[in-house]
């Protein structure tokens, strides 16, 4: 083979630190690294700015205090364990917690315009599972908000960004851990190398796995996936969130993300017969602060203190599940949902204003006007708690030089992420695993590690082979049927014999997937692009179904028919996937263990 | 419910291309983008089509419908005729990659060359205090997403690619807009506006407004207002002598 | 260049798609802009003549906006003090008209529309223009579009001067205060769009408050700016009407002064 290295002319780049990734994580990632000296990468699936956080539209979540001063770190940290039942690393949601809000503040000096209280604060507004209102927000766009000013933030400080390249194998040795990272453009079809010893994952989720998701085309797994390939570990993989209130018509939408903002601004859910279920569905964990009659929950609105809040701003878990209750025993909408109304809640005036987005998304997709006519909604793929184990101080993996942040990193939010809780997790860690990365690369300068032709060699023929094969299986239908049976067999209600077929059917597909091939050639080319994300997305689905088998328990994110309620021993346990020769497999470990000053504050009652 | 449309799609790169006729399957309640994603994976396989969200939120899918610059994902098929040969085109400003896909770069360039952001100090409390009408304004701006439609139907630079030197299109004037309007930004922008970023080249016809996804109301909100500034500083002078003899700040 | 390139104008640059056709719509975008013309060359062709006709613009109590202020020697009615005498060729209408003229000239919306109609540049969204080169506003002559706001300024004064003329029309034919005519609706109703037609000019929003910053320190500005920001959303529309209204009133004081109608009177 190394007659034909010299043939190899792979563009190549050295950086100190190269983050994969740029959605919020990665962007606040690499601003960080930048400004701790380390010379930065960006490299993106997309152009810049498109990244899944515009999607994003309710809030970030953090403590200010600016709307309930009696809020504060312990008040969220707390919310954030409960909401996770748990299982929540401990150490990620304190930092989360205390550094949330100072994460918050600096993007408005970086020119973000949030709402504003009559103090002229940035505004803070209600959301499931907090116990104050607490997401900063611009109207109901606040991940583009978001996206925006860190996008601008790092275009200002001259941060490269490689834009809508993918990566396919990260570069590691035995001595030096990481090495870089192997790609191509998207564009061109050219291969890419970026040699650094700091690489900083930031790829977001797993959502395309799903028929039924709110995520775009990108939320392929690739950092679970790369991460994995390379040696690392990831955990809490069998929690998968389904979002409430998902679109559930028009088909052509089916799944798109209906805010839980709606829900914060006063919009209740109603089944066919027109009835407020959800005070039907209020867990025993949740009673003491939950309202159990109609009255109770409208007055909160107004008055949080004296007030339990409404069911329907459960956490999404229990809100999804009784959804799911209503539809199966035949009290759905005609299209196979339920009924979120704001309609006759709130007057048109006051809809427009604060939930312009939602208006014009139902007008523009569904021909709905929302001030007029309930919406019908239902469950939506959205979100994997589970992801690269890290530690939490630093966002590094098991692999020396391997960090993440955001969506693909894992237990910051346990078995059930609240909502909000994912912009500020993005802030916050992607600041940690910025600085982190840019020390380790300091420390590395000396020895700078190099990549191997043979290496390279070996990617680029991995990456060709979908396009040099002749008459093999179409990539779009594998993917389709992937999505199908994740859909139907790995959803929110799971058993063991059908997350036995689940695998069954990832076994033949990994199997397939040996005979991709496509037509074209390699300039922007999507049937390869698919290609060669399905390796990625079957690794990962194969992990969610394993550890879903796996755990013999119900909770947040995960409910089993026949193990239907949350069991102590598995509170204890997460669940740990690693991969050697193609496969996956688990490990239980046991849950890190919570400092007394912290466990006392789940001692007290909440008012 | 269901019927076939008739489809023509621009296939092609820089070398060469045409527009190629299909008959492709539309259900109820789908958008183009939808007839696109079917043609991909039953017909064409390789076709190039940039997306994300398909929800209109990322302004990633822009191209021409019917030789109008629109998302693919907010242009409902329900809008044609069952019988009307719907015509999809790349945006006809920008290079083009393949197919739909163009190299918009030129965007990325102008964004890169925008003064950026300059705070103010915080107030003694260690905040910044704002009302909400102070930032409603900029606000409107920063709804963009940049789907560069309004950079692509701007014949400043659609129809004269030499003006792609000197002009920055609407997308970043507006920009500068927001900045020059933003409560808390110290720097003076509306010299540069006009010397730089090729303000004056605007002839306020209105398609960037007519075209955005977002209703935006780009000349009327950010433009005009930018054009009015621009005057105060450099085309006014009562406001000229004002400030020769130091009395009018900029506000 | 090669036979085969597309056209040197519109999208045939190098490296862009290789689509000969000047665009691909399929809607009638070229009806907008033909109505545009046909209106305003009516318009023009209109008010040249009456501009030039030096006659049947003044009848008691009522004075054509076309002619008003009339400033010259050689007025008829006595509305405005006669200041000075100029050619016998130039008529009282030409040293007001330019005002109006040179508002509307340079108004963001009429810059618009004639762009648009007359110029081709561009005729409609994604339609090509017909022109190889494009400097927009930036020099000698169109750079001065941006005195807009001095004939705003000037505008405003012509407004009071024809209010006071549809005050006038509270006289009857001897002078008498206290009547009303079909005339004096005309005047009041001309004024009227005529203010609106200028409060609600981008100019104007920008001088009452756009120009600032923190609107939150100047409540009253801001207020001024949320009703000119208002109006200014119907500034096309103002624009229209308030041209019809100043035609129309022309036309109706000419048919009185001509004796083809006689005014109706109220009281």
């Amino acid at each position: 083979m190394a007659a034909e290295l010299p043939g190899l002319a792979i563009e190549k780049h050295f950086y100190d630190v190269v983050v994969v990734g740029a959605g919020g994580a990665g962007l606040r990632a690499a601003i960080e690294a930048h400004e701790q000296g380390a010379r930065t990468a960006i490299v993106c699936k997309s152009l810049l700015g498109k990244a899944h956080t515009v999607m994003a539209e309710g809030g970030i979540a953090a403590s200010m205090g600016n709307v309930y001063p009696e809020d504060n770190w312990q008040v969220h940290f707390r919310d954030t364990m409960r909401g996770g039942k748990m299982l929540n690393h401990w150490r990620m949601a304190q930092l989360h917690a205390q550094e949330a809000p100072d994460r918050v503040r600096e993007l408005e000096d970086w020119g973000a315009l949030f709402d504003r209280t009559p103090a002229g604060l940035i505004s803070q507004r209600d959301f499931g599972g907090h116990r104050f209102a607490r997401l900063a927000h611009v109207g109901d766009r606040t991940g583009l908000e978001l996206i925006r000013t860190l996008q601008q933030r790092a275009v200002q400080l001259g941060i490269d960004v490689f834009m809508e390249c993918t990566v396919t194998k990260l570069l590691t040795d035995d001595e030096h851990g990481m090495v870089g990272a192997f790609g191509y453009r998207r564009e061109s079809g050219e291969f890419i190398v970026w040699q650094s010893p700091a690489v900083i994952l930031a790829t977001g989720g797993i959502g395309k796995s799903y028929k039924v998701t709110s995520n775009s085309w990108e939320y392929s797994g690739d950092g679970h996936s790369l991460a994995l390939k390379a040696g690392a570990t990831l955990v809490n993989m069998e929690f998968v969130q389904f979002h409430p209130t998902g679109m559930v018509w028009p088909l052509s939408v089916k799944g798109l993300l209906i805010t839980e903002s709606v829900r914060g601004e006063g919009g209740v859910l109603k089944n066919s017969e027109g009835k407020r279920f959800m005070f039907d569905y209020i867990p025993e964990y949740f009673k003491a602060e939950t309202a159990d009659n109609e009255a109770e929950a409208d007055r909160w609105y107004d008055d949080h203190s004296n007030n339990r809040r409404p069911p329907e701003l459960l956490p999404r878990d229990e809100v999804a599940r009784a959804i799911n209750s209503e539809v199966k025993a035949g009290r759905g909408s005609p299209h196979g949902g339920v009924f979120l109304d704001i309609a006759s809640r709130r007057t048109a005036e006051d809809i427009k204003r604060r939930l312009p987005s939602m208006y014009h998304q139902f007008k523009e997709l569904a021909e709905v006007d929302i001030t007029k006519e309930p919406m019908e909604v239902g469950p939506t793929c959205h979100y994997v708690m589970g992801g690269v184990e890290v530690e939490p101080d630093t966002a590094a993996a098991k692999i020396r030089g391997l960090y993440a942040a955001g969506e693909v990193a894992g237990g910051m939010h346990g078995s059930n992420r609240l909502g909000g809780n994912s912009l500020s997790d993005l802030l916050v860690f992607g600041r940690r695993a910025g600085a982190s990365a840019a020390s380790h690369a300091a420390e590395q300068k000396a020895t700078t590690p190099r990549v191997t032709d043979e290496a390279l060699a070996a990617a680029r023929t991995a990456a060709l082979a979908p396009l040099e094969r002749q008459g093999g299986e179409n990539p779009y239908t594998i993917h389709a049927e992937l999505q199908e049976s994740m859909n139907a067999l790995v959803g929110i209600i799971r058993t063991e014999s059908e997350l036995q077929q689940a695998l069954d059917k990832i076994a033949s597909l990994k199997q397939r997937i040996q005979n991709l091939s496509v037509e074209g050639k390699r300039r922007y080319n999507p049937g390869w692009h698919l290609a060669l994300d399905l390796p990625n997305m079957l690794t990962v689905s194969e992990c969610i179904a394993k550890a879903a088998l796996e755990r013999h328990e119900s909770r947040g994110g995960h409910t089993r028919d026949d193990h239907p309620t949350p069991s102590p021993e598995w509170g204890a346990l997460n669940l740990i996937c690693s991969e050697a020769d193609g496969s996956v497999s688990l490990t239980r470990q046991p849950l890190p263990q919570m400092p007394d000053d912290l466990a006392t504050l789940f001692k007290e009652t909440p008012a | 419910m269901t019927y076939q449309a008739k489809l023509r799609v621009w296939r092609g790169d820089a070398e060469g291309g045409g527009l190629r006729d299909y008959t492709v399957e539309v259900n109820e309640g789908e958008v183009v983008l939808d007839i696109i994603h079917r043609l991909q994976a039953t017909q064409a396989g390789d076709l190039a089509v940039r997306w994300n969200c398909k929800a209109g939120k990322c302004g990633s899918c822009s191209a021409e419908i019917n030789g109008r610059p629109r998302l693919l994902c907010l242009t409902r098929m329900g809008d044609f005729d069952e019988n009307e040969v719907v015509t999809i085109t790349p945006m006809r400003t920008f290079p083009v990659i393949r197919d739909l896909v163009t190299d918009v770069s030129y965007n990325y360039e102008k964004a890169a060359s925008i003064p950026g952001f300059v705070p103010r100090e915080k107030g003694p409390d260690g905040v910044h205090r704002m009302q909400q009408v102070d930032v409603e304004r900029s606000q409107e701006f920063r709804k963009c997403i940049e789907c560069f439609l309004c950079q692509d139907v701007c014949h400043v630079v659609r129809d004269h690619e030499d003006n792609k030197k000197v002009y920055a299109g609407p997308r970043f004037l507006m920009r500068i807009a927001e900045l020059d309007m933003h409560p808390l930004d110290n720097l003076d922008r509306r010299k540069v506006a006009q010397e730089n970023f090729g303000l004056g080249m605007c002839n306020i016809t209105k398609c960037c407004s007519e075209v955005c996804p977002e209703g935006i109301h780009i000349t009327d909100n950010a433009l005009i207002p930018l054009k009015e500034r621009v005057v105060d500083r450099k085309y006014d002078p009562l406001t000229w002598l004002g400030a020769k003899i130091g009395r009018r700040p900029h506000p | 260049m090669t036979t085969t390139a597309p056209a040197p104008t519109g999208t045939g640059a190098p490296g862009r798609a290789r689509i000969a056709a000047r665009h691909l719509r399929t809607d009638t975008w070229w009806v907008q802009p033909a109505i545009t013309v046909a209106v305003l060359v009516s318009f023009i062709i209109y008010s040249t003549i009456r501009a030039f006709e030096d006659a049947h613009y003044f009848v008691e109590p009522y004075i054509s906006p076309f002619y008003s202020p009339c400033i010259t020697k050689s007025c008829q009615g006595d509305t405005f003090p006669e200041l000075f005498s100029g050619p016998a060729f130039l008529t009282p209408a030409i040293y007001i008209l330019i005002l109006p003229l040179g508002f509307r000239l340079t108004c963001y919306y009429y810059r618009k529309a004639y762009y648009r109609s007359f110029w081709l540049s561009p005729p409609a969204c994604a339609v090509a223009e017909p022109h190889t080169t494009y400097t927009g506003e930036t020099r000698f002559p169109l750079i001065f579009q941006n005195i807009h706001r001095y004939f705003f300024i000037a505008g405003l004064a012509l407004n009071v001067v024809l209010t006071y003329d549809a005050i006038l029309g509270f006289r009857d034919e001897h002078g008498e205060w206290g009547h009303m005519g079909l005339g004096t609706l005309i005047l009041l109703g001309n004024a009227a769009l005529l203010w609106l037609y200028s409060l609600s000019c981008h100019s104007c929003r920008h001088i009452v408050g756009g120009k600032i910053n923190s609107f939150s320190k100047h409540p009253v500005r801001y207020q001024f700016w949320q009703v000119v920001s208002k109006l200014n959303g119907s500034h096309m529309k103002y624009a229209w009407v308030s041209l019809f209204g100043v035609a129309l009133t022309d036309f109706y004081i000419r048919l009185l002064a001509t004796n083809a109608f006689s005014d109706p009177r109220f009281f």
